[in-house]
Formats: structure tokens, sequence, C-alpha cells
């Protein structure tokens, strides 16, 4: 029996190895520096043990506003794409004549740089010397002012981010709802059907029901990476978030270790532990939730 | 409520886009369902059984053709409002709902003036729940129930609405053997009961033959048959039916009607009057062999094989068309198996012959 044990450890060997330098170590490694009190970097020496970083984060208003906007950005992009795709890949499953192209169409963002589609964003948006941008473009042919949607007001802001971030995700909940769609057996429709059930009692008992599951994991993936989110923001308002007030907590996370106030690693290290409290907390609610019901 | 169809076809195109020429599941089907009755739509597979099901249930158009629900033409009344209760082969039971809430379903569904209060559902659901005998189960889940319990839910589902026309699409054929005999019977018991028209697809003729008041044999989308299970058994249109029905089945021969005489190989079997001389097929039920040292069908003894009840014995002739001869005789019957050679005389209303070229039955004059 011993030997057996040795045996199936020596095989895992190369796996831990890897898991524990590049993954267990880093994340004891940012325990330890969260809690040091004054790091300098360049000595690699520090005061004392406590929770100073952790206050000195909380305090921060640049953290409180990345903290402000990561949640609007999660609260109203997880839902509303999730729907969003939801009725799409509703639509796809019942249209028969061309869906290939559709489904090509819609899965498109996926495979897009997320940078060149902020760059299209921007020639949508973003107010220039030459141009106000395509939107604005529209709304002043309804008679409005022109919107400064990159340096304007925050509500403003929050709307392109917000817009952007659901038509980043769209593609991959998509894809993911019609292939859960289609795994649903037709045989639940036929005896449905024959029973004389109605579209939306069918959508709402059988559908709704059958592929739970694959909403649920949508949700939570979806809450995890929203929380998570930093390249979308720079990709429109560019690097310096904090100034454009835009920032999120990734982004404060990084602005603190490479930014150009960086080089604090325990303020960032208090920060990433701060978001992963956060995601932890959201995800066992999520967890909790979905088991009840689905 | 009685079912008619008149010239019933469905087409589908082909799936190899290079032929052009339709595949034809359903061809021209002309037959009345009388009032109350358990049918059985009985074919090998393919012959277009659940397709003729489907279109009778509404989940198919059919290409040509009209449906009748009593005097109702139904033909192109949608699946949700003709009121036929549907049991799949698969038994479709929503695997998220109880045994309750699946059975309820079908209650929930209905508007207007049809519309129910809670309690008279739950009562409808109860009592049809009782009629197959699962009552005790009402709270579980599909997935922590027995295929044979499942069955039974999926039927409690197509009842508990009252359809006027039950349809059962191979409803046993996912059960093992101990639990078909015993479901079928039961099947029998609660169309009894209801009094349900209820049409019943199977490619098992035994659990056709058992249970069923007609029998629709058919064959490539084709009627063969129809008639009560016995007539068909004993006067088998033609050498397909013939074949189709019983266990075992049926031996067929070569043969050939000489003066009156019917011979297989050279043994002048049977006395055949009014029939012109002609080649046939020729189809010897397995309870059509009488043994007789003296009897003119002389065949190679190859097994005896006895089974208590009655005995079999297996042998050969050159005038045969099916691998080997199966005679079904009574045990009480002292065989001499001695000399590896057995002689038969036939029981005459146990041999039907059939035309070589159409395979008919040739009726005697």
């Amino acid at each position: 029996m011993e030997k057996k044990d040795f045996k199936g450890w020596l095989y895992l060997l190369p796996a831990i190895l890897f898991l524990g330098l590049f993954m267990v170590y880093p994340l004891i490694d940012v325990v330890i520096y969260s809690v040091e009190e004054g790091y300098n970097f360049a000595s690699q020496s520090f005061f004392g043990y406590g929770v100073y970083n952790f206050s000195y984060v909380l305090h921060d208003p640049f953290f409180m506003q990345a903290i402000k906007n990561t949640f609007i950005i999660v609260i109203i992009t997880v839902p509303l794409s999730t729907l969003i795709a939801l009725l799409i890949s509703l639509g796809l499953n019942s249209i028969k004549p061309l869906r290939d192209l559709y489904q090509t169409v819609f899965f498109l963002p996926y495979v897009t740089n997320t940078l060149a589609v902020g760059l299209v964003f921007m020639i949508l948006f973003k107010k220039t010397a030459y141009s106000d941008g395509l939107i604005n473009l529209i709304i002043n042919f309804f008679g409005h002012e022109s919107i400064d949607f990159i340096d304007g007001p925050y509500a403003a802001k929050m709307f392109v981010m917000c817009f952007y971030t659901i038509w980043i995700v769209l593609p991959f909940k998509i894809l993911i709802l019609t292939s859960a769609l289609a795994s649903v057996p037709q045989t639940y429709y036929n005896a449905a059907k024959v029973d004389g059930t109605s579209k939306f009692r069918i959508f709402y008992k059988i559908t709704l029901p059958m592929i739970s599951p694959m909403i649920s994991y949508l949700i939570i993936t979806g809450f995890i990476g929203a929380f998570k989110a930093y390249s979308d923001e720079v990709a429109i308002f560019g690097t310096n978030l904090n100034a454009a007030g835009m920032n999120t907590i990734v982004g404060y996370v990084y602005d603190m270790l490479y930014g150009n106030s960086g080089g604090y690693p325990s303020y960032a290290s208090a920060a990433s532990l701060i978001l992963f409290a956060i995601v932890f907390t959201i995800t066992v609610i999520n967890l909790m939730v979905s088991r009840k019901n689905v | 409520m009685k079912v008619v169809l008149e010239n019933l076809t469905k087409r589908f195109p082909n799936r190899n886009k290079k032929i052009k020429e339709d595949v034809i599941a359903v061809n021209k089907f002309s037959f009345e369902i009388p009032d109350g009755k358990l049918i059985g739509l009985l074919g090998p597979s393919g012959c277009g059984k659940s397709t003729t099901l489907n279109m009778i249930s509404g989940l198919e158009k059919p290409t040509e053709g009209k449906i009748f629900f009593g005097d109702d033409d139904v033909t192109t009344v949608p699946a949700e409002h003709r009121g036929v209760g549907l049991v799949f082969q698969n038994y479709a039971l929503y695997p998220h709902l109880t045994v309750r809430q699946n059975i309820l379903f079908p209650l929930q569904n209905l508007k207007g003036k049809d519309k129910l209060t809670k309690e008279q559902m739950d009562e409808k659901a109860d009592e049809a729940a009782k009629l197959v005998q699962i009552f005790e189960l009402m709270d579980r889940k599909p997935s922590e129930l027995s295929g044979g319990q499942q069955q039974r839910v999926a039927i409690a589902r197509a009842l508990v609405k009252m359809p006027k026309i039950l349809l059962l699409d191979e409803p046993l054929s996912n059960l093992d053997a101990r639990l078909r005999l015993q479901t079928r019977e039961e099947l029998k018991r609660i169309q009894t009961k209801t009094g349900i028209t209820t049409i019943f697809v199977t490619h098992d003729q035994e659990e056709a033959m058992s249970i069923c008041d007609l029998i629709v044999v058919m064959k490539d989308g084709l009627l063969q048959q129809i008639g009560k299970p016995q007539d068909v058994y004993d006067d088998p249109k033609n050498l397909f039916v013939a074949k189709f029905l019983g266990t075992p089945a049926i031996n067929t021969f070569d043969g050939e009607i000489k003066d009156g005489v019917l011979f297989i190989g050279e043994d002048a079997v049977l006395k055949m009057d009014g029939v012109t001389d002609q080649k046939v097929h020729v189809g010897i039920r397995p309870e059509g062999f009488i043994p007789d040292e003296n009897g003119p069908f002389k065949c190679d003894l190859k097994a005896y094989e006895v089974m208590g009840r009655d005995s079999s014995i297996i042998s050969s002739h050159d005038g045969m068309t099916s691998t080997q001869i199966r005679a079904i005789i009574s045990s009480d019957i002292h065989v001499n198996t001695d000399g590896g050679k057995v002689s038969f005389a036939l029981k005459p209303h146990k041999v039907h012959i059939f035309s070589k070229e159409t395979e008919e039955r040739i009726y005697l004059g």
C-alpha cells in the first residue's frame, strides 16, 4: 500500500511543483505582503506586521472610487448581458434560414482584440477636433446637444463602459446558451405541445429549468469576470484611469504595483485580498441561490 | 371517439440530395378505428408506424390525406388543440418536476372555461395516479423511479386530461421482459377501464396480439392487413403478414401445385382443390404438423427439444426457404427419433399458399 502511495505522489509531482511555485507560493506571498507595514521595495525591508495596509487602502478615495465603479459595472452588466444573450439565443434557436451566418456574426466580437474593439468604440463615442463621434451625430440629428462620452460626465462615461462590457461578453454567453438550448431534447417540446402548452409556459416551465445550470454557470463566471474588469477600461479611457475617475479594483492594484504612483506591493496585496473577499462572498451567495433553484 | 384515416400519406425529402425522389414513410393509408378499442399498429422498424402516430397526434403534418376524429376533420388542427394524450417511447417526463407536477402539467395548461381549480386538479391527478398505481410515488422526481414506474407516470400524464384518443409510441420497449409482460396487461386493464380509444405502436407482434382488439400490420408505409389478432394470424393476406405474426415464426417452403395436390420437393403433402397448377410459396405454422410415421411430409430430423408443456421438433427439408423447420407438438405425443428421419401429416388450415410473383395469398376454390 505504502509503495503505491509513493508512486501516486511521484506522478503528481510535476503538477504539484508547478502549481506550488506559480499559484500557492504567490498566494501566500500576497497575504504576507499585505500585513507587512511600511514595506520598501528597494531595500526589501519593513517596520512590522499589522493591518495598516488594509486601513490605508480602504481610506484611499481612489480605491473607494474603484470599488464603486466595479460594483456599478458588475450590477448592470452581468444581469443585462445574460438576459440579452438569452434573448438572442432564443431568437437564433428559432430561426432556420441563415442561422449559421447569424451565429458567426454574433460570435465575431469574441475573436476580436479588446483594444481593436476599444478603438471602434472611440470612433463611435470620442469627441475629437474633427468630429463628435458617430453616436453624437445621431444625437445631434434628433436635435440634442453633443455629449462627451469619454471625458464628460460620470454617467455618460459609465454608460459607454457598461455598453462596451456587455458587448464584449455577449458572444461567449450566446455560444453557451445556444448550445444549451439545442441540447434540450425535442421530445419534451413535443410532449408539451401535445398537452396544449402555451409558448410562454413552455419557455418558463421547460426550457428555462432545463438550461438553468448553464445560466447559473454564466452568472457566476460573469460576476467573477466583471469584478476583475480592467483591460476594457484601459481600452476606452487609457491608462490613467484614476484621472478619468473610471478605475476598477484590478486597475487600482495594477497602479499600486506598476503605475505612475507605483511601487507599493503591500497596498496592492491588501487591495487584491479585499477583491478576493468580495468575489468569494458573491460566489458563495450565487452557489447557494442556484443550488436552491437549479 | 372513432378515428378515420383517409388516404393518409407522408413523404419526406430524401436526405441524400442527389436522389430527387422523396422517401415515402406512409403511403395512402385508409382505415377506421372504432370507438373505445385498443388498436396495435404493428410492423418492422422503418415501416412508418411512428410517423402515422405522429400524424394522428398532430406533431407531423400529412403530405396528403385526411384525419377525422369522430366526424371532425382534424387534419389541419395543431397538436395542442387535438386533445390527444401521447406516451413517448422514452416517456419524456420533465426531469426537474416531481411526479405530481408532471401529472398536473397538462391540467395547468387548460384555459378559459376549461380552467380547473387547484382542488379539482389535485383530485384528477390523484385519480390518474391511482389508476396506474403510482399514488405513493407522487413526490419523487422521475430520476428516482424505475423504468416501469416512469412508464406509468407517462401514462398517467397522458390520461389525466381525459384525452379523446390515447396514443402510445412503443411504450414497452424500454422495459425488461418480465415488466413488459406485466405492463401490457396493465395497459389493457387501464384501457378497458377508461374506454378511451387507444392506438399503440409496436414492432413486437406478441405484444400486439396479446392485448389489442384490432391489429394493423404495416410494411414499407403500406397497409398490409387489418383485423382481429387471431383472424390475422389464422388468415394472413400475404406472405409478409404470415411471416411477421407468430412465434416461433411460420415455416416457409418452395412448393408447387400439380393436379390439385401441393408438392414440397418430391413430397405430395396436401390435397388442394380448385387451385390452378403453379409454383407457390408455402407457409406452415409450427403447430400445423402432426407426427405420423406414415405421413407424406418426410424431413431430416435435426433436434428434439422438450420444453415441458410442448416440444419442438427441429428438422430440415430440401424445399424449405426458412433456415429450419420447427414443429411444435404436445409433449404427450411420442415421437420416434431414431433413424434421423421424421414424417408429418399436415393440418390443412395451418398451411397457407402464396403466389410466387405477388406473394399474395392464394385461397382454395
